[in-house]
């Protein structure tokens, strides 16, 4: 039966913003071929750390929740011990309220997301406006 | 209401009074179900300033939520989102 998880892992600093990226996409490529469903992912983009990690005092943080057969965290965790670039990682079997709070919390990003574009929306018009005064 | 404050003076030692505020644990007061680890702004508030967790017996925390809130800081301390030993953290 599957089961729902969180993993959230750190990348060095050192990597440029692509690839970052092509870390992180082939994690996810990693969870599909072996069957899970990627539910929700979160990129927290660089981060302060709180104590020095390899000497690196920043880290760009990529939370990725995911359904899938207990048996393929422990491949998961290894292929995230074997990934260089990778400086911490946590995955976490989620309960059905961590489950309810993820869902929450996302909904919440969502409608403030869509008011933030509401209101980018909003202060975007008056400039347009102003620059037509130009 | 004088005179019983003059005559509680001669106690050697002040009865002990429920003038105390009721501790009570906030968890079960609102009902909430899941701690967080990744809110490192929340779990910040069951950590002194050197980053150890405080004891129950001051934060008024029930004991099964207690267990989680330990859980919660000690997992957003190996994803470095709280340290584990420092100074002025508050």
């Amino acid at each position: 039966m599957q089961k729902q998880y969180e993993a959230v892992f750190t990348m060095t600093p050192v990597l440029s913003d692509e690839q970052m990226k092509e870390a992180v996409s082939k994690f996810q490529k990693f969870l599909k071929d072996k069957g899970a469903e990627i539910i929700f992912e979160h990129n927290w983009g660089l981060r302060k750390l709180a104590y020095p990690i390899q000497k690196k005092s920043t880290g760009f943080y990529h939370l990725i929740e995911f359904k899938a057969e207990p048996q393929l965290i422990a491949d998961l965790e290894l292929e995230f011990k074997r990934d260089e670039r990778i400086i911490r990682f946590l995955t976490v079997a989620l309960n059905k309220y961590a489950i309810e709070y993820n869902k929450k919390k996302r909904m919440k990003q969502d409608s403030e997301k869509a008011e933030d574009k509401g209101k980018e929306a909003e202060e975007k018009e008056p400039e347009a406006k102003e620059t037509d005064n130009k | 209401m004088a005179q019983q404050q003059n005559s509680e003076i001669r106690y050697l030692a002040p009865i002990a009074v429920d003038v105390k505020k009721k501790k009570y644990c906030r968890f079960k007061k609102a009902g909430i179900k899941y701690i967080d680890y990744k809110d490192a702004n929340f779990l910040i508030k069951f950590v002194n300033e050197q980053g150890k967790i405080l004891p129950r017996r001051v934060t008024g925390t029930s004991l099964k939520y207690q267990k989680k809130v330990a859980k919660a800081i000690k997992r957003a301390r190996h994803l470095a989102l709280l340290p584990y030993v420092t100074d002025l953290l508050k």
